[in-house]
């Protein structure tokens, strides 16, 4: 596995997690072969009314990530994600910067989901 | 001529302005119940049902292997409910609003329309006043798709019986009220004279006015609250229409699924009223009334 994504409020290692997949600020994507980063600003996921998951699926998709890391993740997004094989990493903790959420990902004490843990939303 | 009752605030009066108006109107007439999530213009008018049956929703079915996977239905799809991703096409019935873009759009003509069950049409006759009604199915979303299909059948029996027509219409001020009143050729806003039903009435004047049709309001409960309502229809030239008292009997009757019009003259007259009125307000001949805010 080479590329992850982590759901978060800003563009770096040092910003928190944030929480919501669908509607999330950005996406930090980190190369775990080099740690290289780059961000993919998700701020477009405000001005819909519904599809805001299925979006940020293709976001990440299109990035070639091969797992995301949340803390919710809706059924719409979760069908997205696995049909794209996109592996899921959901209920983060609070509080949590997206380096630390890296090197929990990295010392494989993460659990991958089989399912949504959120109802939809719109 | 097509008149839609409508209004911000739930609540306010519609379904009983719109019944009582079935009672006095003089041409030939068709009720329609438009607001298809809550449907109870029924309940007054006891209409007997003569057919009734589903309504669908045209769907997108996908033939992946003639997809080339060129995104171009995916990118029109303002709600999300088809997607490409890499080699995938995803869709999801339940949020496509049956706008047919993704089959017009595709190359390959690789997608073909399907259906969804969105509700039930109805149509009836109560007295001479014929009835037609939409309910969309409990849990369902999409009301718009099925109101445009009411409103289809609607102007078929139009064109075939030259009859007006009664909306009620949905409460708010988004997509289901806009669809409601934006075929009429009148819209009557009914409201309540407290702060809570001038605060949506407002917003109701502000959605509904750039149709530029004739408006009018309608103010029920008359006697409780304030008159920022009265003050703000002078201001804005807005017609006030009618004017129903706030009395216990009113209460009593709509309880029991009595119409209004019916409960004594006095009633009825404002009713027969507002059907002149509403004429007036159509052909431009109504007199603004001296403001008494």
């Amino acid at each position: 596995m080479s590329k992850i994504a982590i759901t978060s409020e800003g563009p770096g290692l040092d910003d928190l997690v944030d929480p919501r997949f669908g509607r999330a600020a950005g996406f930090v994507i980190v190369d775990l072969e080099n740690m290289n980063t780059s961000y993919i600003d998700n701020g477009r996921s405000q001005a819909l009314s519904q599809g805001a998951g299925i979006q940020a699926a293709q976001l990440v998709a299109r990035a070639g990530v091969d797992c995301v890391l949340s803390g919710f993740v809706g059924p719409k997004a979760f069908q997205a994600l696995s049909a794209v094989k996109i592996k899921v990493v959901q209920n983060l903790d609070p509080g949590m910067t997206v380096r630390q959420a890296v090197e929990k990902f990295k010392r494989g004490t993460v659990q991958f989901a089989e399912g949504p843990n959120r109802g939809p939303g719109r | 001529m097509i008149v839609s009752i409508a209004s911000g605030k739930g609540g306010t009066g519609k379904t009983t302005v719109a019944a009582s108006l079935t009672r006095v109107w003089k041409r030939p007439l068709v009720a329609v119940d438009l607001d298809v999530e809550a449907p109870n213009l029924h309940l007054f008018l006891r209409p007997v049902i003569e057919e009734s049956g589903p309504a669908w929703i045209e769907i997108p079915v996908v033939d992946e292997s003639r997809c080339t996977f060129c995104q171009a239905c995916s990118e029109l799809c303002q709600f999300k409910a088809i997607n490409v991703l890499g080699s995938v096409v995803l869709t999801f019935p339940e949020m496509c609003h049956g706008c047919g873009g993704c089959i017009a759009i595709c190359p390959e003509r690789a997608i073909s329309p399907g259906k969804r069950e969105l509700g039930e049409i109805s149509r009836g006759r109560a007295g001479s006043t014929e009835f037609l009604m939409g309910r969309l199915k409990i849990g369902e979303a999409m009301s718009p798709p099925l109101m445009r299909q009411v409103k289809s059948r609607l102007k078929d029996m139009i064109c075939a019986s030259g009859r007006d027509a009664i909306i009620d219409a949905p409460p708010g001020v988004s997509c289901p009220a806009v669809n409601a009143v934006m075929d009429s050729d009148v819209i009557v806003l009914v409201t309540e004279p407290t702060p809570f039903g001038f605060h949506d009435f407002k917003l109701a004047w502000e959605a509904f006015a750039p149709f530029g049709k004739p408006m009018g309001v309608v103010i029920n409960r008359a006697g409780i609250g304030n008159r920022e309502v009265y003050s703000f229809c002078a201001e804005k030239e807005i017609p006030l229409l009618a004017e129903a008292p706030y009395e216990r009997a009113v209460a009593e009757a709509y309880a029991r699924g009595r119409i209004i019009a019916d409960l004594s003259p006095e009633f009825r007259n404002i009713f027969v009223s507002l059907y002149a009125k509403i004429f007036e307000l159509a052909a431009g001949t109504l007199l603004m009334e001296a403001p008494h805010a």
